[in-house]
Order: C-alpha cells, then structure tokens, then sequence
C-alpha cells in the first residue's frame, strides 16, 4: 500500500530539512571543535578539554549517583503502579506526568525556596531544634535537583516494562519458596531489563547535560559539563571552538552512554531468540 | 496469617506511593501557597493575597513572551505536522535500509542532550550569518527560533505517526483505488482520517514540548524572549512572587487539559466499548 | 579614577550642539511635554516623528537596572512607547561579558545596549558600535563634565553615560562579629560557606588583584595566573558565584558578606536593614556604565532618540531614585532626596575615589587568558575526583568495545 515510487517525493522536503538542520550543524560542531579562531586546522580544542576534567567528572558522577537514586526511587513505583486495578492505574499515572508538564525551570525555583537557609526545610527543622543546615549550593542539592525533575523518565519507562510482568509469575515464585529478595533479584529485575535500560538513558543523558539545575541549586561552583559549554557560547569566555570540542566530548559520552544501555536490549533479544 | 501479611504489604505499598508523590507534589505545593502570599519575602507568609496575580496580568514582558510562545508553539507545531507526516508517508515506501538510515538520524534530535541541538543550530546560524546571509541585522530572532523548534518537533510526529501508518489496512486503499479514486483522493478519502487520531496526538505532543522548551531556544533566540526564557531571566534577579503566581496558573491550565483530554478519552472508549458490544451482539 | 581625559568636547560634538540648538538655556523657554505626572520630557524636540513607522527597539540593559514599574516605581518604557510610538522589546543580561558573546555570536540584533566602559573600550576597538550623531541626543549637554571623555571614548563619540558607580563589600551586621573593612575579608575561613561572590571574571579578579595590592588592570598573562591563583584559594570560602541573585540571598539573610555594586547595595539596604556597605581600603573599582547603539542596528536614529530620552532629566531621576545608582546628570543629582544626594555610598567622598580605579581595555591575550582561568578557577575542585572522569571513560570505553566486538561476533556467527 503506498509504496508506489511517486509517494516517495513526500518525504523530499523532510530529507533536505533534515540534512541542512540535523546533519550539517553536528558537521559544524566537529568543524568547529578542530579548527582554531582563524579557521585553521587545531587539535589544541581537544586537549585543552584536559584543563577541565574535573568538570567532566564531576558531571558523570552526580549524573550517575541522581540515575541510581532515581532506579532505586522508582523501581517499587513502577511495580507498585503496574499491580493496581486498571481505572487506578489511569489517575495514577496522570499524577506522575502532571509534574512533568511544568516548566522544569519553575520546578527546579521552587526547590532553591526550599533548600535555602531561611527556606521552608530548615525552618520546619528549627521547630525541632535540629538545624539549620546548609543545604543548597552543595552538589547534594545538585543531585536532588535532577532527581526531583528526571523522576518520572525513571518511572514511566519501569511502569511500562513492568505492567508485561504477570501476577502469576511472582505468586509462582513465592509458592516455590523464594523470599522477597530473591524474587526482586531473580524475577522482578530481570523482566524490567528494558524499561531498566530505557529510564537509565532518559535520566542520564539530560542530568549530565544540565546547566541550569547546577546553576540554581549549585551555586555556580559546582560547574556541570552544561554550564561550561554555555559559558563558552553565551557566556564569560565567549570560545566557539573550545565550546564545540567540549559538545563533541560531551555526544561521545551520551553515546557510550547509550551503547552501554541498549547492550541490555540486544542481549534480551538474545535471550528471546 | 496471609491476609494479615497482605495487608501489611498494601499498608507499605501507599505509604511507599504517598511518600513518593509528597515528594513529586511538595514543591509545587509551596510554590502555589506563597503565590497567595502578601508579603513579597519567601521567609514569612503574612496574609493571603491575590495582588501577585493582578500585577502578573500588568507584566507586558511576561505576557509579550508568553504570546510568543504560543505563536511559536502553534506555527512550528502546525508545520512539523505536515512535514512529520508528508515524511512517514514517504519514508514509509521506501527500502528497509534507507528507512533505517532516515530513521535513525531522525534520532538524533531526540536523543542528543538539548544543550547539543541548541548549540549545534546555533554554530549553523552563526556560520549563515558569516556568509552574509540575513544581511547586516543578522538571522537570530524569529527565523532562528522557528526554524529550531520545527527541527526538534518534527522526529516525534514521524516517531507517532509511523506506526500508526504500519499498522493501517492498505486493502481499503486498494479497494477506492479500485473503486476509482485517484492515488490522491484515496489518500485523502482513505489514509488521512484513519491517521487523524495519531496525527492530532503528535501535534500535542509538538506543542507542549515547543512551550515547554527552554534549552534550544535559550541558544538561537536573538532578541526574542519565550516565557521559558522569560522564566529564567526572572528566576536570575530579585525574585518576584509573580513567577509563583505564573506557575499556579500554569499548573492549573495544565490540570484542566489533563483532566478535559482524560474525559475525553474515557467517553471514546466507552463509546468504542459500547460499539463492540454492539458488534458482537449482531454477529 | 584619574583617568587621562578631554575637558574639551569634540569639535564635531560642538558643532552638532549648535546646530541643533537644544542647549539646556535655550530650552527652557519651550513649555515641556507632560506624559505622566511623574515625567516630562523636553518640547523642543521631535519625540513623534517615528510614530507612524511602528518600529521596536531592542534594548539590552542589566538586570534591575531601569525604572520598570515593578515595586509601585513609575514605568519610564511605557512611558517612552506613549509618547513616541516607539515599540520597546527590552531583554536583561548579567555581565559584560554574556553581553559581549551574544553581540559576538552574530545572533542578536540590538538597538541600544548598556556596557561598562572596559567593554564599551573591547567594542570600540572591534568595531562593533555605531558613532553617535549627537543631533539627536542634545541632552548630553546635561551630562556633568567629570563623566565625559573618559579613556575607553575619550570623544564619547560611541556612548553616553548612563550611571556610574564603585564597589564594595555588603555585609549582614548581624551575621559578622566585626564589620568587614578589607577586601581580603571575604577570605576569612570564618565565613567560610557565607560569603557570595561576583559571577563575572572582570570584577572578581579586580577583587583579589586588590587584595594582593596590584592594579585590577593585569598587564601581562602571567599576572593574570598569579591572581586567579587567589580566586581558587577563596573558593572553599565562597557558598556561590552570584549577580543579581545576590538580591534575594542577602535580603533574606542567606549569606554574610558579597562584594557588590554601590548602587544595588542601596536597594538591598532599603530592603533590609540589617545590611551595610563598606569601601574596602585596598581601593575599589569605579565603573561607568554607558548607553551605546551596535553597529548592526537597523534603527539608529530611534536608538539615539531612546537614549536622549533616557537623559531627559525626570526620566533619569526616577531611573536613579529606583535603582539606587550615581547619575552623570548634574541636574537629576540635584532633584534628589538629600539622604540619596548626600548619600556616602552613591556618592564617596575623596578618601574612597582617590583609591578608585577604573577598568581598561585589556589586550586580546590577556583578555583571553582571563576568560580561560576564570572557567578553569570555576571547574577546579578540591576533591580531586577529575581522576573519576578517566576511570570512568576508560570503563565505558571498554564496555562499548566489548559491545562491538561482541555485535560483529554475532555478525560473523549469523553469516555462516
């Protein structure tokens, strides 16, 4: 059906949108990160990235340490989610995108009112006589910042994989005796692979890119790998080429990134085969 | 025993549930609570007050970028339909290789950080501009930020579409071409409404994701301000309970579409149930 | 702030004041325009002639730095849009220097921006600001001697003043046991965790430089080494690098000392009670932001008629009574309340101006060098974990080659 050739010509406009604005700006990006101010050809973009690998670092780790916290947040909300009856199941998910649908930066505000010395935690705390602590401008609350805004990526996808895990298979496993961490371990985890792989990706790549959580909740001394690559095209050191290399570096580590989880896919597709 | 172990099992499930979305829920709460708050400080809540809203309404810079937003949001959602859906019908016949190719760079938007895709059109705006194109003002403003928008919008209406596509029954186009239709009106007559749902669904998904953005814009704005980038101007200066106000509204406006589309659906399904049933009960 | 500088104006400028005939005397045998009861603007000069054109500006202005209606102030760009038609899409920025690169990156097409001197110097020199023609703005008149023909436009044939100021040190009299005098009390590990500091490269360094009892103008990049060395050292002190953040942090008492501009200090002490403001006695920087028009604009005329509103005298007053910033205007200093007039932080005395110093342009490699360790000094961290990014790397690194390897295994094993 449709497959005549002439349909083919509908998708033309898309093609050439796609080459000129999808294809030809990452040539930029990698012209851009191998060429000096005058044009000419450097490597000096790349290996200056050097200077900041503390930067690279530190954006990988609280990265990893918001994705992790996010799985361990969310693996029960998903299976929690997936067991209940169907109309519930409804509202409750609208109660998990609903967040998501405000403006990240709104949320993210909201969270500096809290987390401030002055803020609403340290003064219900003070009722208590515990505190106050300094809590923003700290890279926890950087990490509580991506956790608080990347939750849902984390659930959504777990829900999904989990909602193909049919309640006779955990009751088998309890009937043979295994207790709850093993069927966490053995069953639960096994069958969420997936939605496992996919909430990792969702989470992970926008938490390592971010500049704007670092900004508002770090205090700007806990730069991220965003803020540098925004500090370099909008900012105080105005350096498209240092600013391109670092893109480039940043899409090789989202890459990784990705073969890394879609690794998981392919062995469940083994697995299946 | 059992029934006692269960219980104690659903007693943790909720307060599990309960504790999560208190968490989801909390800062929003607090940001809604001091929208109504008299007194400009976020440290004290003197009185309730809806002054905040009033001045909101007075604020010409958020209600201009606001108004761009929108503009944008409709006019890039309009055209990354049409081309979304132009390309699936396209892509669609043709070969499996090229359509794996097409596909995938179609990805990249999608799983590129933000921050790439904005930086990467920026550099091609910037290089244009080298070359002399947009003359002496430059290309930056409107043209940047459409352009920007329609690029990161129209993968999710070929993502939406094209299994919808896959999936319809091409007997029935066979069928008005048989029955005389040209290619064109059979697609029209034929295609177009069976793909209307998925179409007006990726449509939506284009505009809340266009408002919502904040990254790409942020790099190929120009001159312009969209309220995402109006937002964070604001959130950088002495904070005004105006920005608490404006996310209530928006929290409110988005609960309302919700809660509309949900009804919406629900009824549809029913009336699809209903159809079913119908179906059944006359075969 | 003894800057060599031209008590002369240009010939070209004289001439264009005669020609136009808007000197103040003769002005004011023309009855003003009343827009509001708040501003008047003078009647001898065509405000309407762009009315029917419908032309935006685009203006591009610091944060917080107009009268903009916000906190019962008067709205002087309405006002401006009322009484000449003229549409005005005003954006903020927060340093020089995210001005400099937004100018840079061809992007954004701006009508009138408000640079301080270094920079309004850097675009000078790389040609990126139109000459004024001083037809239209024949309120420079009214702008003091002593804030014209500075060295960075020694002619001002490219900017008009807009404020100036100095900085200093803000401080919470009642998070600090003794009051800060000194810039290098903003080292003291006592305060460790509250203290703010500028988020720009320019005014942090010229911190430390005056800490150490150097120039805040570095004239070599070895310099510039020496002195962000001090910056890194105070960054276990520093709870964040901040701009107009700094408002709501020492309003609401979240931090104990931040160095910042006079003017601002004003505001926030209005605010706040609580709070002070100090000269530190290494010497400060004296700053004078200015309106400048970009070569690029596309409404160079309506631009310089924007800022000649801006001079009018009533426009300006409300500007400086709301944003708390020192006017160059002789008369709006005078309509001032006097507690602002004689104001000692808007207004220092000799003792703090003589040990005020004023930004140049710096050279393109130490300029660059700058930008370089001012990300490099923000990127530092203490903990060492820039080792993780190798391990880390080097893991992924050998995950994804194993992938590989095992894809094209399956590969070869699915062809035979």
């Amino acid at each position: 059906m449709l497959r005549s050739k002439a349909s083919r010509w509908a998708a033309a406009p898309y093609l050439v949108w796609m080459c000129i604005f999808i294809v030809v700006p990452l040539a930029i990006v990698v012209w851009y990160a191998l060429t000096d101010a005058n044009g000419f050809f450097t490597l000096a973009n790349l290996t200056g990235i050097g200077r900041y690998a503390s930067v690279f670092g530190r954006s990988l780790l609280l990265a990893a340490e918001a994705t992790v916290i996010c799985l361990v947040l969310a693996f029960p909300v998903g299976y929690f989610l997936s067991r209940l009856r169907a109309n519930k199941q409804h509202i409750m998910l609208m109660l998990v995108m609903l967040p998501m649908w405000m403006n990240f930066l709104l949320r993210t505000y909201a969270w500096m009112t809290l987390l401030e010395k002055n803020g609403l935690i340290n003064k219900l705390l003070g009722l208590f006589g515990i505190g106050p602590f300094n809590m923003i401008n700290t890279s926890g609350a950087v990490v509580l910042g991506m956790v608080y805004n990347y939750l849902p990526y984390m659930i959504l996808p777990l829900y999904t994989a989990m909602t193909k895990i049919d309640n006779s298979v955990v009751e088998a496993a309890q009937d043979l005796g295994a207790n709850v961490f093993q069927i966490l371990l053995r069953v639960l985890i096994p069958l969420a692979r997936p939605g496992i792989a996919t909430g990792i990706t969702m989470v992970f790549v926008p938490a390592v890119s971010t500049f704007i959580i670092s900004r508002m909740l770090g205090g700007g001394a806990n730069l991220l790998i965003g803020d540098l690559i925004e500090l370099q095209f909008l900012g105080n050191s105005y350096n498209l080429n240092l600013g391109s290399a670092m893109s480039l570096v940043l899409m090789v580590i989202v890459l990784l990134c990705m073969s890394f989880t879609s690794s998981f896919d392919e062995e469940e597709m083994e697995g299946v085969m | 025993m059992k029934t006692w172990k269960r219980q104690n099992r659903h007693l943790l499930q909720r307060t599990y549930l309960i504790l999560i979305f208190g968490f989801m829920y909390l800062p929003i709460a607090v940001l809604i609570a001091y929208s109504f708050n008299e007194n400009k400080s976020r440290a004290v809540f003197t009185g309730f007050s809806l002054k905040w809203y009033v001045s909101l309404f007075h604020n010409e810079m958020i209600l201009s970028a606001l108004g761009l937003s929108l503009v944008l949001a409709l006019v890039s959602s309009v055209v990354a339909t049409v081309l979304g859906t132009l390309a699936t019908i396209g892509i669609n016949s043709m070969s499996r290789k090229m359509q794996l190719v097409i596909n995938n760079i179609s990805y990249v938007p999608v799983v590129n950080p933000e921050i790439i895709t904005g930086v990467s059109l920026m550099l091609l705006f910037v290089m244009t501009q080298k070359m002399g194109i947009g003359g002496e003002e430059g290309v930056f403003g409107w043209p940047t930020l459409l352009i920007a928008h329609i690029t990161f919008n129209v993968p999710y209406v070929i993502f939406n579409v094209s299994p919808k596509l896959r999936q319809l029954d091409s007997s029935l186009y066979n069928a008005a071409l048989d029955l005389g239709c040209t290619p064109r009106q059979a697609f029209f007559k034929v295609i177009l409404p069976q793909l209307s749902p998925a179409i007006l669904s990726a449509f939506l998904i284009c505009l809340t994701y266009s408002i919502d953005d904040f990254m790409i814009s942020y790099f190929n704005c120009g001159t312009m301000q969209t309220l995402p980038i109006a937002i964070y101007s604001m959130t950088r200066k002495k904070v005004s309970p105006e920005i608490n106000a404006l996310s209530t509204i928006m929290f409110l406006v988005i609960l309302a579409i919700i809660l509309t589309s949900n009804a919406i659906d629900s009824r549809a399904y029913k009336r699809n149930q209903a159809a079913i049933r119908r179906d059944a009960a006359n075969a | 702030m003894k800057q060599s500088k031209r008590t002369l104006l240009s010939t070209l400028l004289c001439a264009a004041l005669a020609v136009s005939g808007a000197l103040p005397a003769l002005a004011e045998d023309v009855e003003p325009i009343q827009i509001n009861e708040d501003l008047s603007v003078s009647g001898d000069y065509d405000w309407t002639r762009f009315a029917e054109d419908h032309i935006t500006l685009n203006v591009y202005n610091w944060g917080l730095y107009i009268s903009d209606g916000s906190d019962e102030s008067v709205d002087v760009l309405s006002a401006f849009e009322e009484l000449t038609g003229i549409k005005v899409n005003y954006t903020t920025f927060d340093s020089n220097e995210s001005l400099y690169a937004k100018m840079k990156s061809g992007g954004a097409s701006y009508d009138v921006i408000f640079p301080s001197d270094y920079m309004v110097g850097k675009m000078i020199q790389e040609g990126m600001l139109a000459e004024l023609d001083y037809s239209n703005i024949p309120n420079f008149s009214r702008i003091g001697e002593d804030y014209r023909g500075w060295s960075f436009d020694p002619d001002n044939a490219y900017s008009v003043p807009y404020t100036w100021g100095t900085t200093g040190i803000i401080y919470n009299t009642t998070m600090v046991e003794e009051a800060p005098t000194r810039w290098a009390d903003l080292w003291d590990v006592e305060y460790a965790g509250n203290v703010l500091m500028f988020n720009n490269s320019r005014d942090a360094y010229a911190i430390a430089a005056k800490k150490l009892g150097r120039s805040l103008n570095p004239g070599s990049v070895d310099e510039v080494d020496l002195v962000m060395k001090e910056l890194q050292a105070q960054k276990s002190v520093v709870q964040a690098y901040v701009m107009d953040e700094i408002f709501d942090k020492m309003e609401g008492g979240e931090a104990a000392m931040a160095p910042y501009y006079a003017g601002d200090a004003l505001t926030m002490i209005e605010d706040n009670p609580d709070l002070a403001f100090v000269s530190p006695e290494e010497g400060v920087n004296f700053f004078v932001d200015s309106m400048c028009v970009p070569a690029t604009s596309r409404h160079k005329e309506a631009a310089e008629l924007f800022i000649n509103y801006m001079c009018e005298p009533t426009v300006a007053y409300q500007n400086c009574d709301f944003i708390g910033y020192s006017t160059p205007l002789t008369e709006v200093w005078e309509m001032l309340d006097d507690d602002l007039k004689y104001s000692p932080i808007a207004y220092p005395d000799e003792s703090v101006m003589s040990k005020a110093e004023v930004f140049v342009t710096l050279p393109d490699d130490v300029n660059a060098e700058m930008d370089a360790k001012w990300s490099e000094m923000k990127s530092y961290d203490e903990s060492g974990s820039g080792w993780l990014v190798v391990a880390f790397l080097l893991a992924a690194l050998a995950v994804s080659a194993f992938n590989i390897w095992r894809k094209m295994r399956k590969k070869v094993r699915d062809n035979y």
